[in-house]
């Protein structure tokens, strides 16, 4: 076996001080899938950027075919035969597929782009790597295991020999990984050498040669998958033993809390995304709404929370419709939410922890002191919330996007879950943080839950969805496709036959949902 | 926390230190008496009594305009009428100043009322735009400030000139509307007590009011804001209202203590001044009148150098043209802090594991 590529003692800070890769030896076959594993957090994007030219590392070197190089803009990782496949897509939605994979380098015809030689090209190549896609498709039409496809396709176009997956499995369905581990498979007999990011260790197993483990920033590993067990990797990954069982009691579901009804949404260029979605959320349960991301999840929970107008269906919590109330209005009225992007909706990064913390209730008599704040109290208040969720942080003065992402997403949790909400719609509660915040988040969910809140969970982790929800809801094409009182009765492949809407369950079977 | 305030701190000071440098190497390549051209520019205000008054007197307009600008861009509103609302609040003011005629006590506070009355509605048009129909406050707010300057001259011009004065003036304000002065052979007025006024009382209103605290988060990120149930459109109403009221009540301020008949042509500019002082000041309240002394103080020197050597006083453009370009440069120094970043990085993780980083 040939060594293709070499990472050797990277280091990288980011500004805001967070030291991601501490001296890292990275090392790859040719022709070899190689995973490199760890916990969100662990550096894994953070090394694969840096290989393909997209940050500079603070020291170390990279070496291809034993030849060093610098690699300092993705330009020139292309030109080395380098190609990534981001964990959020770079895609022009607007734009069809042969257009987005011939980009900046379009064919052209007297200046123009050559359409026709476009969808050649790319019918070409998808039939050459048998990656079946539609070239004169939208993109922002296509499912998300397609424009995973579309990305491989415009990274193979500009001749990658080396090609990087971000945890490409995270926002597909069972059958869909299986797909796609087909194709990388061919890929792999055709020459080319992949990196596969993942922390699904049963894929790891699965379709890897070689792996490596990172924790911390650093490599603490590299094996012959063969020779290694889930256990042991797992161990490595997180440094010690973990249980990823959810200790939760059985729940007592109460009255109703939150109905939706008949709920419908078109969007912008006319496509219905929510079709007649009804279903309520019973005080002490947690609701899981399952299904690959962009089937109408979003477009459901910025109606509830009131972040989107709507104006087919109603929602109605205890009993009262809520259609036109403002957020404030209804976070008064008992809605927590838990966005699905921490940095957009979530935190101000550059305002203190102690003044995210307050963000929704700062207009609280108890926050106030005549016109002036109460500082006393915000600080108090503060310390005792950083403290019960384990924020890790020098004071609460220090700004939030010194944090790392676990504690950033604590400072959210924190807010929402303090509030004593009745409802709490917690969006991707975990995505992208460590093992320890995730558990931490896990307990303070079903703690909430035990004490009478109703919880509308959405989770694009099957792992987490099966593991918290009391019952569940699947979503596909902007319907509810299938409910499940009963979690112990269903297995991960049976929900994904539902999530790619191969099945779907009686409209009777559906109802029940409704409670009523 | 502390390291980025030392960050921009020593960036605002490197950022003099090469704009002053530049125009050091103007003076000496321009001038045939460069050492005295440059003391004149550097210390010629602190030379006598009156001149170190000029600095001061010129500090109050741009303090209001400063502390106008700055709680607008708090809340991210691009608004910069500041200019116009300042011209009309002067206009509102010689209007009460000639046509009442009160007992000081009240004349005196009525027209900066007045002022500042009008500079709050006019700022509101921008405002509205935009929280009805999301139109840009830069482009309304710019074009504003032509409309209200010259309905501004209109009203001075066509209702309060005085024909007698033999130029474009507008009658003489009753003498119980002007501020005193403070200090016999100067010009510097009881206005510079208003102004620490408002700094104290914007400082509080931003950083210790949940008004205040609205503000900030709109403008820190808008979708955080509207997402925690802050009313992001009323917000964006009152900081620019706020922002015209303080810009207003600078217009009258400056009129009654300097002047006792409304004399401006054109537009004063200090409101486009205001931006400046802004953004020195990083937008905080407490940080205007450092930044409005600095610009003030390089002002008058400059004119000192203008009026005693060769060297015209326009090189301050240069010093302000270099010093904002180089503070709004986001990158510029990047890399030092960068390395500063990585050098504690470094340290703590040496603490933390025993040194198997460095
Ligand atoms: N652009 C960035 N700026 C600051 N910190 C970052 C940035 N990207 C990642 N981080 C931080 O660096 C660490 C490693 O992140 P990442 O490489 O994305 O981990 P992984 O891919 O293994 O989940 C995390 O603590 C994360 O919060
Ligand atoms: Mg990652």
């Amino acid at each position: 076996m040939k060594e293709i590529l070499k990472m050797q003692n990277i280091t990288k800070v980011y500004p805001n001080g967070i030291v991601a890769n501490k001296r890292v030896n990275f090392s790859v076959n040719e022709g070899e899938i190689h995973a490199l594993v760890g916990e969100n957090g662990a550096g894994k994007t953070t090394l694969m950027k840096i290989l393909f030219g997209l940050e500079q590392p603070e020291e170390g070197a990279i070496y291809l075919n034993g030849k060093k190089v610098s690699i300092n803009s993705p330009f020139i990782a292309i030109k080395n035969g380098i190609g990534m496949v981001h964990q959020h897509f770079m895609l022009v939605p607007s734009l069809t597929v042969a257009e987005n994979i011939v980009l900046g380098i379009e064919p052209r015809k007297r200046g123009f782009i050559d359409f026709k030689k476009a969808v050649e090209i790319t019918e070409e190549l998808a039939q050459k790597y048998n990656l079946k896609v539609d070239a004169k498709a939208v993109v922002r039409d296509l499912p998300v295991g397609m424009k995973q496809k579309v990305e491989i396709l415009k990274a193979l176009l500009r001749g990658a020999k080396i090609l990087i997956l971000d945890e490409p499995t995270a926002v597909l369905t069972p059958q869909e990984t299986e797909e796609l581990f087909e194709e990388l498979l061919r890929l792999k007999e055709k020459g080319h050498t992949i990196i596969f990011i993942s922390h699904k260790l049963r894929e790891v197993k699965q379709i890897s040669d070689r792996v490596t483990i990172m924790r911390h920033g650093k490599n603490v590993g590299v094996f012959k998958t063969s020779e290694v067990t889930e256990q042991d990797i797992s161990k490595l990954m997180v440094g010690r033993d973990v249980v990823l069982k959810i200790e939760k009691t059985q729940h007592k579901p109460g009255e109703v809390v939150l109905e939706v009804k008949n709920l419908t949404w078109i969007n912008e260029w006319g496509k219905p995304t929510l079709k007649n979605v009804s279903f309520s959320v019973r005080s002490g349960e947690i609701l899981g709404v399952a299904g690959v991301e962009g089937n109408g999840q979003r477009e459901l929970v910025e109606i509830i929370t009131g972040l989107r107008k709507f104006d087919k269906g109603d929602l109605l919590l205890d009993g009262k419709i809520i259609n036109n109330l403002s957020i404030k209005e209804r976070r008064e009225l008992g809605i927590s939410y838990i966005p699905e992007d921490r940095m957009v909706y979530g935190v101000a990064a550059e305002a203190s922890i102690a003044e995210n913390l307050i963000a929704d209730r700062f207009e609280k008599r108890e926050f106030n002191h005549g016109i002036l704040t109460n500082i006393r109290k915000i600080a108090s208040f503060s310390k005792y919330l950083i403290e019960e969720f384990k924020i890790q942080c020098s004071s609460f003065n220090q700004k939030v996007k010194m944090l790392s992402g676990g504690n950033i997403q604590k400072v959210v949790v924190a807010r929402e879950f303090s509030s004593g909400p009745k409802l709490l719609i917690a969006d991707q509660p975990t995505r992208g943080i460590d093992v320890g915040a995730t558990e931490l988040i896990h307990k303070k969910i079903i703690e909430l839950r035990d004490r009478g809140t109703a919880v509308l969970l959405i989770s694009a982790d099957l792992n987490e969805i099966m593991e918290l929800s009391d019952t569940l809801i699947v979503m596909f094409g902007g319907e509810i496709v299938a409910y499940f009182d009963d979690l112990s009765k269903v297995t991960e492949e049976e929900l994904g036959t539902y999530m790619l809407g191969l099945k779907k369950q009686s409209y009777e079977e559906i109802r029940r949902v409704l409670y009523a | 926390m502390h390291r980025e305030v030392l960050f921009e701190i020593v960036r605002t000071a490197v950022a003099i230190l090469i704009s002053l440098f530049v125009v050091f190497l103007i003076v000496f390549l321009v001038s045939s008496q460069p050492t005295e051209a440059l003391s004149k520019f550097l210390i010629g205000p602190l030379s006598k009594v009156r001149y170190f008054s000029n600095v001061l007197e010129l500090s109050i307009p741009l303090i209001f305009n400063g502390l106008a600008i700055s709680i607008m861009f708090q809340a991210k509103q691009f608004n910069i009428g500041a200019e116009g609302a300042f011209f009309m609040g002067a206009v509102a003011a010689t209007v009460v100043g000639i046509t009442m005629n009160l007992p000081r006590i009240i004349h005196l506070p009525f027209a900066i009322i007045a002022g500042s009355f009008i500079g709050g509605i006019l700022l509101f048009i921008p405002a509205i735009l935009k929280s009805k129909w999301n139109a840009s406050e830069l482009v309304s707010s710019l074009m504003l400030n032509y409309i209200l300057y010259y309905f501004g001259i209109f009203i001075i011009n066509y209702y309060l000139r005085d024909v007698n004065a033999g130029y474009m003036v507008s009658y003489p304000l009753n003498s119980s509307v002007l501020l005193p002065k403070l200090m016999v052979g100067t010009r510097l007025h009881y206005g510079i007590f208003i102004a620490i006024a408002m700094i104290i009382i914007m400082y509080y209103f931003l950083y210790r009011t949940k008004w205040g605290y609205a503000i900030r988060m709109t403008g820190l990120n808008e979708k955080f804001a509207e997402y925690v149930g802050i009313n992001v459109k009323k917000v964006i109403l009152y900081a620019q209202i706020i922002g015209g009221i303080i810009a207003g009540m600078g217009g009258a301020v400056e009129l009654l203590g300097m002047y006792t008949r409304f004399e401006w042509q054109k537009l004063p500019g200090y409101g486009w001044d205001g931006i400046i002082v802004a953004i020195l000041a990083r937008n905080n309240p407490l940080l205007v009148p450092v930044a409005a002394f600095f610009l003030s103080y390089i002002r008058i020197g400059a004119d000192l150098m203008a009026r005693m050597t060769d060297v015209p006083s326009e090189v301050v453009s240069v010093i302000q043209a270099l010093v904002i370009m180089l503070i709004a440069a986001e990158s510029f120094m990047a890399k030092w802090r960068h390395t500063m970043v990585v050098k504690r990085a470094k340290e703590e993780f040496y603490v933390n594991n025993g040194g198997s980083l460095q």
